[in-house]
């Protein structure tokens, strides 16, 4: 309560709140609040490509489609694409960070440096690769872009685990004779909790772009999916006349991932007080 | 220095093999096929046995493994299945190009970042923080293939102001290569057309790649620069009658920059992967489209190759980020042993 108290003073961060907040709400009113929630599948072909106007606010897509509608209906996929990726990515990664800062020795050399040449691969191209070649779709992409993501995890939980593990309650509850695995779990794990938070906030924002950028290059979400990378896409045949249909599912990716961002910023400075004073 | 230099290449050594290691076991545990994908869907059994035992798909893994480390320890990175061609060859045809996308990008991104890191700075809690802030937010949010679209709408197509496409004008031809980079070579053989309109197509995409990597290294100069000015030898400085800028542009930069220069390192690998996209939009002839190409017609010898090309690249610019931080701030290179 007053960690949110204070992430809503800062004005920017409940900016960034806002956005989720309201991207979530759209998200799971969307076959509700679309004005035409059958524009996910159906096509008009009589009416494609119109300007932005009352009846159309966004305009049309090339298979006369409410772009609006589509934006809204795209806002489930690219939240449950976001959370899911995450969770998994922190699934891999927070174990490895654990072991890897309580252990010293070869185990811990060895998984810190297969993270490093995780972290050494470019992501799109490992993740472009991966979901190739298990066959291109929306499941393979996101499990190749949590393949991709969980070295972050991991190097932040490493970070955390072996700053708390010299400090003085871990040496207490080790000399009461409290084994490894509990410390690691009920007392390491929380602490390490905010900075978790943090990555994976940002990690979203992060997970929304490459899955868009995925899509776009034809290995994401597959058509009719209203996916905004997607949408993009089919918009550059249509380039320069129907300036709206590239514009509005870009500007969708745009503020969900700049809510994320800003959000996940708010939420670093109260995790961590230090960083305050610095960003003023 | 030269041991603290020699160190770091030694360190990067390992991290190289474990890429080559980690990129072959990845290609060939997923679920799918090579040999089947490569033969295509009309492909009988007999065919698909056939390329297995071409390509030495048919050995045990741990033998593929080796035969691979020993091909790429003599630079020879096999045949593309899809050109038929040497894959170092077509990688040598097409990394300059990328490279020098990319380091124009970089460039830029370091410049213009660390200028309104500093502008920011200076201005705390003023209008050009606020507006760098907002930039820098904003500069990480935006798609880039999205982006580069709007740009191309905007400059090329409205406008008409820069080139849509391509590296350089066809009727134009590209200059006589020698180093594989077009503004060079232009320059080296003294063509001023040439130079001119190899700039003009590289101004969209590099701006594109740009920005992300110019929000960051802006975000990590502002606090850099806050953190500093806060140190006593500022006040110091300032007590013994240091102009403002003369103050922030030499001694509180290079304080503060060190953390700015590993970002710069780190932005590298974001650049290369950010590239894939650039050069899908701009028709740019670099690893990036290649690795794509090489990506949908699982031409998986370019894919292997690619990956460790960029590999050798990221760890090489992580070299010299290292260097270049030990000569900004003598402790680095001290202190590690």
């Amino acid at each position: 309560m007053i960690a949110l108290r204070r992430l809503l003073r800062d004005p920017v961060a409940a900016l960034g709140l806002a956005i989720v907040l309201f991207a979530l709400v759209v998200a799971v009113f969307a076959p509700w609040l679309a004005p035409y929630p059958e524009d996910a599948f159906e096509s008009h072909i009589i009416q494609r490509l119109r300007p932005p106007s009352a009846e159309f606010p966004f305009g049309t897509d090339a298979l006369g489609r409410d772009i609006l509608s589509r934006v809204i209906l795209g806002t489930r996929g690219a939240l449950v694409v976001a959370v899911s990726v995450v969770l998994a990515a922190a699934l891999i990664g927070v174990p490895i960070g654990l072991v890897a800062g309580w252990r010293e020795g070869w185990l811990s050399d060895l998984l810190m440096r297969v993270t490093d040449v995780f972290l050494a691969v470019p992501q799109l191209i490992l993740a472009l690769a991966l979901s190739q070649l298990m066959r291109p779709g929306l499941g393979t992409a996101m499990v190749a872009l949590a393949l991709t993501y969980w070295p972050f995890f991991a190097r932040t939980v490493y970070a955390e685990t072996r700053r708390l593990r010299v400090s003085l309650f871990v040496d207490a509850l080790a000399a009461i004779g409290m084994p490894p695995r509990r410390i690691l779990l009920a007392h390491i794990l929380p602490n390490a909790a905010p900075a978790i938070i943090v990555r994976a906030t940002i990690g979203m924002g992060f997970t929304i772009l490459t899955a868009a950028t995925l899509g776009f290059l034809g290995v994401g979400a597959a058509p009719p999916d209203p996916d905004w990378g997607l949408a993009v896409a089919e918009s550059r045949q249509h380039l320069p006349e129907a300036w709206w249909f590239s514009t509005f599912p870009g500007l969708a990716i745009l503020l969900l991932v700049l809510g994320l961002n800003l959000l996940g910023d708010g939420l670093r400075d109260v995790a961590d007080p230090r960083l305050r004073r610095s960003r003023g | 220095m030269a041991a603290y230099v020699l160190r770091r290449i030694l360190l990067a050594l390992p991290a190289l093999f474990g890429l080559v290691v980690l990129s072959f076991v990845l290609v060939r545990i997923v679920p799918g096929d090579p040999a089947a994908t490569l033969a295509g869907d009309a492909a009988t059994p007999q065919q698909v046995e056939e390329i297995r035992a071409r390509y030495g798909l048919d050995r045990p893994l741990a033998e593929q493994l080796l035969v691979h480390l020993r091909q790429v320890m003599t630079g020879d990175f096999g045949r593309s299945v899809f050109s038929d061609r040497p894959v170092a060859e077509e990688i040598g045809q097409r990394l300059p190009a990328t490279l020098e996308l990319t380091f124009c990008a970089l460039a830029m991104a370091t410049v213009f970042g660390v200028g309104l890191g500093l502008a920011a700075a200076l201005d705390h809690n003023g209008p050009v923080d606020h507006l760098v802030r907002l930039l820098s937010v904003a500069g990480l949010a935006v798609a880039s293939f999205w982006l580069a679209i709007l740009l191309q709408l905007l400059f090329a197509m409205d406008l008409d102001l820069l080139p849509l496409r391509g590296r350089i004008d066809v009727e134009l031809g590209p200059p006589a290569e020698r180093t594989g980079f077009f503004l060079v070579d232009a320059l080296l053989e003294g063509r001023r057309d040439r130079f001119v309109d190899a700039l003009r197509h590289l101004v969209l995409p590099a701006v594109t790649l740009a920005l992300p990597g110019l929000a960051t290294i802006a975000r990590f100069t502002r606090s850099g620069v806050l953190e500093t000015l806060q140190k006593d030898f500022v006040l110091y400085a300032r007590a013994a009658g240091y102009g403002r800028f003369r103050l922030a542009a030499i001694y509180v930069l290079r304080n503060a920059v060190t953390a700015t220069v590993t970002q710069v390192g780190l932005l590298f690998g974001a650049l290369i992967s950010g590239a894939v996209a650039v050069e899908a939009i701009f028709d740019w002839p670099g690893i990036g489209t290649y690795a794509v190409r090489a990506i949908l017609s699982a031409d998986y010898k370019a894919l292997l190759a690619v990956t460790l090309v960029v590999g050798v690249v990221y760890a090489v610019v992580n070299v010299l980020v290292d260097v270049a931080q030990g000569l900004i701030d003598p402790r680095v290179a001290d202190t590690s042993e």
